[in-house]
């Protein structure tokens, strides 16, 4: 890899599967079918030059008019306009009409290449994307011409140092066709979606890379309303501020555990356990705190109906509806299996955009895992987690763990994306069950490594004082 | 390089209420092709508009903005921008027949 100059793309995950970018002042292509999400890394790489990088750019589009492309960006994040409007990318929408355009003789490309030559010196520009070439094919009719042409063109960016990003079609055979992969002998990249049972994945290939190490593994991504995001990521890769204020747990007796506050403001903390341990009681409990403190919670409840939760809250002593009336707290029920994971992700951040809480709970996540693969549900939390710590939020995520297995072998793994984690459990001693919890890990914070014992009461989650007292006491 | 080509007649034509037909022609440098392709519109303008026409040839090198301002992708391009329907020919108009065809000049010719 070492030797190679790379162009990052500033596009999660895809930068460290690729060891640092695209080849700089080379062209790559992107292949794929519609809506495999190729114009999306075309344009996220030229948007992150732009404002990342300081690497202007210009956006040849042969499909795809200019305005629609603002437009159909509107509902990501980026901000295409404004990068228009201060000339840091431009974008020439090539369109021929074929109803009002003949041929008549020998001709060239070269009004294309004096068009984007134009571009890419007022713009200053060092990448480019053409996107698609395709659709410039099926307008001209000389093949020949074309395949001359695409040649000179490939040489022309590679003369001018500039970093392409050429999308086109896969499977028809039209890059064959043009010989296409023979010029961009670079890099290549193959991007699929699939639906099988009902479930959409997305996938990435890195076919080619000259030069360069990598895997040839697919690659699982999403796409969410901030870009791309290509799995492995590991951790949240964001830079948060410092958050150091804490949120008590709603139980007094866990924050004695955790230096007697709780946890850090913006922090995800997991809780696992069998069925039955305890986990909604103790999330209702940080709900309940949250919304007493005066502030705001939401609770996405996957398995059970609001309805279902205010029952079985207020029979231990916790009034969740009441909050809810207040407008404290929002009760989101969904069955996880409605959506796949990208509408998923795109409904519970939209909602915490909407509602703006100080602290989430997910009840619970393993559900997830019915509705994708594990790498794809792993990359969606990681997305959410870092969203939410983005914004300071506070989440506690649940996680059913399976009776027969450790409790750390969880199916996801968890561990890098939780500040804190409390694992519930019931033990048999003598002839009945105890409750125990412990906390397994609190970054940051100096926390208890006993277990302790406790139980539901009509007054909620108890835990006894000294935890190895009660323990010994109960076996005596 | 401008020629711009308005004649007596087609000013007296336009008055005997003729349409005057507006072309442009985009080269890429006065290249042996772009010659051709000047030649071979002049003659067929010359040949069936009677003078009333105005063909501006125009030289992307001299003003490369226009190339995405009049979306020219392949060169030489003519433009008949008038009368309408706007039509596009791409070439070195060496294929005079779709040169004339393409400028819906035959079926005028044919009346």
């Amino acid at each position: 890899m070492e030797g190679l100059n790379k162009s990052p793309t500033g596009i999660t995950g895809f930068d460290q599967i690729t060891g640092g970018g695209l080849p700089r002042g080379r062209p790559t292509l992107f292949c794929g079918g519609a809506g495999s999400g190729k114009t999306l890394f075309a344009l996220e790489f030229l948007v992150s030059g732009a404002e990342k990088f300081d690497e202007p750019g210009v956006f040849m589009s042969f499909e795809e008019s200019g305005k629609e492309l603002v437009e159909n960006t509107a509902s990501l994040e980026f901000d295409l306009s404004s990068l228009v409007e201060s000339e840091k990318i431009h974008i020439d929408q090539v369109r021929i009409d074929r109803s009002e355009t003949r041929e008549a003789g020998h001709y060239d490309l070269e009004g294309l290449f004096i068009r984007l030559g134009n571009a890419v010196d007022s713009a200053g520009a060092q990448r480019v994307v053409l996107d698609s070439l395709e659709a410039l094919f099926s307008d001209l009719s000389d093949r020949s011409v074309i395949r001359s042409e695409l040649r000179r063109l490939f040489l022309w960016l590679k003369e001018r140092g500039l970093t392409a990003v050429i999308t086109g079609e896969k499977g028809d055979g039209a890059m064959t066709r043009y010989g296409l992969e023979e010029y961009i002998s670079d890099c290549v990249i193959y991007l699929d979606h699939r639906v099988d049972n009902q479930i959409s994945t997305r996938r990435l290939r890195v076919v080619k890379y000259r030069g360069s190490e990598h895997d040839t593994n697919e690659f699982p991504f999403l796409i969410d309303s901030r870009g791309i995001i290509v799995f492995p990521v590991t951790e949240a890769s964001l830079d948060y501020q410092g958050f150091r204020e804490k949120l008590s747990s709603g139980v007094p007796e866990l924050d004695d555990l955790l230096e007697g506050k709780g946890f850090y403001e913006g922090s995800s903390i997991i809780v696992s356990g069998t069925i039955g341990t305890g986990k909604t009681t103790l999330a209702s409990h940080f709900a309940d705190e949250c919304c007493r403190r005066g502030e705001k919670c939401i609770y996405f409840a996957f398995e059970e109906s609001p309805g279902q939760l205010f029952r079985n809250m207020e029979s231990i002593g916790i009034d969740l509806k009441s909050w809810e009336k207040k407008g404290r707290l929002k009760v989101q029920a969904q069955r996880a299996t409605v959506y796949g994971l990208e509408s998923h992700l795109n409904r519970i951040t939209r909602l915490v955009e909407e509602f703006s809480p100080r602290t989430v709970v997910f009840d619970t996540l393993s559900i997830f895992l019915e509705i994708g693969f594990q790498p794809e549900v792993q990359v969606m939390l990681v997305r959410l987690i870092d969203f939410l710590k983005e914004k300071g939020i506070t989440s506690m995520l649940l996680l059913e763990m399976s009776p027969d297995r450790p409790e750390r072998s969880s199916a996801l793994n968890m561990s890098t994306m939780s500040d804190t984690w409390i694992v519930l459990r019931d033990q048999e001693a003598e002839s009945e069950l105890v409750r125990e919890l412990y906390i397994l890990k609190a970054r940051g914070i100096s926390h208890s490594r006993k277990l302790h014992r406790f139980e539901l009461t009509n007054e909620g989650l108890k835990i006894f004082e000294n935890g190895e007292k009660n323990r010994k006491q109960h076996y005596e | 390089m401008k020629t711009e080509r308005k004649t007596e007649s087609s000013i007296m034509n336009k008055s005997d209420n003729k349409i005057l037909w507006e072309l442009k022609l985009y080269v890429a440098g006065m290249t042996l092709r772009s010659q051709h392709a000047v030649q071979s519109v002049q003659n067929v303008c010359d040949k069936f508009l009677n003078g009333n026409y105005d063909l501006e040839v125009i030289d992307l090198y001299q003003q490369l903005h226009l190339a995405e301002k009049e979306q020219i992708v392949a060169t030489p391009t003519l433009i008949k921008k008038a009368p309408p329907p706007v039509r596009r020919i791409i070439g070195d108009m060496s294929d005079t027949k779709r040169l004339v065809r393409g400028l819906d000049l035959q079926t005028e010719a044919a009346e």
